[in-house]
């Protein structure tokens, strides 16, 4: 307990975490936004051609089975260090939980709201944008905030390609076998992903369309 | 106003749902599809917005093929309603209801009017349900918002696919009476499928029975009750029904089906006991085939003692058929003076017997059945 204090107190340290918790929320933030507007466009494509949706949410998942630390390294050769390696292997990471709810929540529209919105002369952009995309939003936020909580963790492994974040105070604490700085590093990482989790909770929430709010009350 | 002409529609997998259907339905007609599950229905309705294309023939909505429409345009422009309901439950009712005319680019204005206009003509309060969503409503009230849907942007021609089927029996009369009323009013066509055979001869002008992806008989509701056409059609209209117009049955239906019979070369002293055991005062001559050769009643046998039946039996005599009215086959017993009249087939083949007691027995039970009814 000391011994944190004790790092805490130092100014260079105090500096350097504020730094780094920048760097780790550009990282995971950047990691996510970006497999967000690539998975929730291939998620509804995959909906439009059902044939392919399973081999390639397959190999999607196929990525996920890597330990992150080989896939990072994996990255070097072709990226170098630095945030582009990170930044490509965590949006690898991200990609799946948004794809897949995106695929799923889209699939899971009730075929009769689909159906009407058919017969009643919707465009297939109308039904996208009026239908499918409000009825399976909650779904999608949801694979949206897996996959943060889950990558903000991951980052803490960016330092390992000097990509920076408080994966750094981590490997510090290592170096200096301190583990003063270890948790210095650690335990804001944990709360920011609690942090994540609960304020996308609301957000996913507040953004749901009253008619849709079913659990609330509690049934 | 819709006219279908050698429609035909095969699926992918080469079922072929819809068989060179041909019909026209007039301008403000309400109009019944009915017909075992399976026969073509939903594919017919869905073919005239396009929801399904026909893979031959053509079908035209006012005087124009419907292929030659924009499918989005002429949607918008039929009203469609299903068993689902398919309400958008995002949306508020108010939001449901003007869909079509937002889509269509009415101003807010206008479609606010509209949804007031509409919402009281299915006894719905704008005021308090307007601004609600459609899981706060019951079933009942939900397809009446589904009903109004399709009515929002004044369309001519509506579709609705068994859009009662999934209601309990009292909201389903009420919403019947609703539509019907609704009907008589704006004069609408409707297209309307259904499985309930009381739905459809309460609400249509004309009912079409399809089979196997053909129209097998269309006609006003009292022409179905009148003259099914065949076995097919009268099963499908139900005995139940016919029976409440007892001058509707057929002879098949109240005859008795196993008539005592007896082998032209029998003895007349057997026969005679066979009457007594199954106490009956005639009998019925029949070959191995069960065609029929003729008939020996008790009082023929009194005076004889020797011989066959064959030697005594009557061989000409009043029969009628299966599918003979049973009023024509009372009268004939009627004018002839008997109290029986054996039932053939056009082979000549026994297939049973109608007697006075089962024609008044059939005529007390449908007096019966009317009066539980009424
Ligand atoms: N999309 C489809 N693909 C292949 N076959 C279909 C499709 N829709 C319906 N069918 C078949 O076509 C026939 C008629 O179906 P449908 O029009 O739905 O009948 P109904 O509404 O009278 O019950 C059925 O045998 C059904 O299995
Ligand atoms: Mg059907």
């Amino acid at each position: 307990m000391n011994e944190i204090l004790q790092v805490l107190k130092d100014p260079q340290t105090q500096a350097m975490l504020r730094t780094q918790v920048v760097q780790h929320l550009v990282l995971s933030l950047t990691s996510v936004l970006l497999a967000t507007l690539v998975a929730v466009p291939a998620g509804i494509w995959l909906t439009r051609h059902e044939r392919l949706a399973s081999p390639v949410l397959t190999v999607v998942s196929l990525v996920q089975t890597l330990p992150s630390i080989a896939l990072l390294a994996f990255m070097i050769p072709f990226m170098g260090i630095g945030s582009a390696p990170a930044i490509t292997a965590l949006f690898l990471y991200a990609l799946l939980p948004i794809l897949r709810n995106t695929y799923t929540g889209i699939q899971g529209v009730d075929p009769a709201a689909r159906e009407s919105a058919r017969g009643m002369g919707m465009t297939d952009r109308q039904m996208l944008f009026m239908v499918e995309l409000p009825l399976a939003f909650r779904v999608i936020m949801s694979g949206i905030r897996v996959s943060t909580v889950m990558i903000i963790g991951w980052a803490t492994l960016a330092a390992f390609v000097g990509a920076g974040g408080l994966g750094d105070m981590v490997l510090m604490g290592f170096s200096m076998v301190s583990t003063g700085h270890i948790i210095a590093g650690g335990v804001p990482v944990t709360l920011m992903a609690l942090l994540a989790d609960y304020g996308l909770g609301r957000l996913e929430r507040a953004a749901t369309p009253a008619g849709l709010r079913v659990s609330e009350g509690g049934h | 106003m819709v006219r279908f002409e050698h429609v035909s529609k095969t699926y992918a997998g080469g079922h072929k749902a819809v068989d060179d259907l041909n019909l026209e339905i007039e301008r403000g007609e309400f109009v019944c599809f009915i017909g075992p599950s399976g026969c073509g229905k939903t594919t017919t309705m869905k073919m005239i917005n396009r929801l399904h294309e026909p893979t031959a023939g053509t079908i035209s909505v006012n005087g124009k093929d419907i292929m030659q429409f924009d499918p989005v345009e002429l949607r918008r422009s039929i009203g469609y309603v299903i068993q689902q309901i398919g309400l958008f439950p995002h949306m508020t009712i108010a939001q449901n209801v003007e869909l079509v005319p937002k889509l269509l680019g009415w101003d807010a204005a206008r479609r606010k009017s509209r949804v007031d206009e509409l919402m009281p003509m299915v006894g719905l309060d704008p005021e308090e349900y307007r601004d609600r969503y459609p899981k706060e409503l019951s079933g009942g009230q939900q397809q009446r918002i589904g009903v109004i849907r399709a009515l929002a942007a004044e369309p001519e021609l509506i579709l609705m696919d068994e859009p009662f089927g999934a209601l309990d029996p009292i909201t389903r009369e009420s919403l019947q009476d609703e539509l019907k009323r609704l009907q008589a009013k704006l004069k609408k066509t409707i297209v309307f499928v259904t499985h309930d055979m009381d739905e459809a001869l309460k609400l249509a002008d004309r009912i079409v029975i399809m089979k196997d992806g053909k129209v097998h008989q269309v006609a006003t509701p009292d022409e179905l009750l009148r003259h099914p056409k065949d076995e097919f059609v009268a099963q499908f209209v139900g005995r139940d029904r016919l029976a409440a117009a007892p001058e509707l049955l057929s002879v098949s239906e109240v005859m008795i089906r196993r008539p005592v019979t007896v082998d032209p070369d029998h003895g007349l002293a057997e026969a005679v006991v066979t009457m007594k055991k199954r106490r009956v005062n005639s009998l019925l001559v029949t070959d191995e085939n069960d065609r029929l050769l003729g008939l020996v009643t008790a009082n023929e046998l009194k005076n004889v003692q020797r011989g066959t039946v064959a030697s005594v039996m009557r061989t000409s005599f009043p029969v009628t058929t299966p599918d003979a009215r049973l009023q024509e086959a009372f009268e004939q017993m009627f004018l002839a003076h008997l109290e029986f009249l054996p039932v053939v087939d056009t082979d000549g083949i026994l297939v049973g017997l109608v007697t006075s007691t089962t024609m008044v027995d059939a005529l007390s039970r449908a007096l019966w059945t009317d009066g539980e009814a009424s």
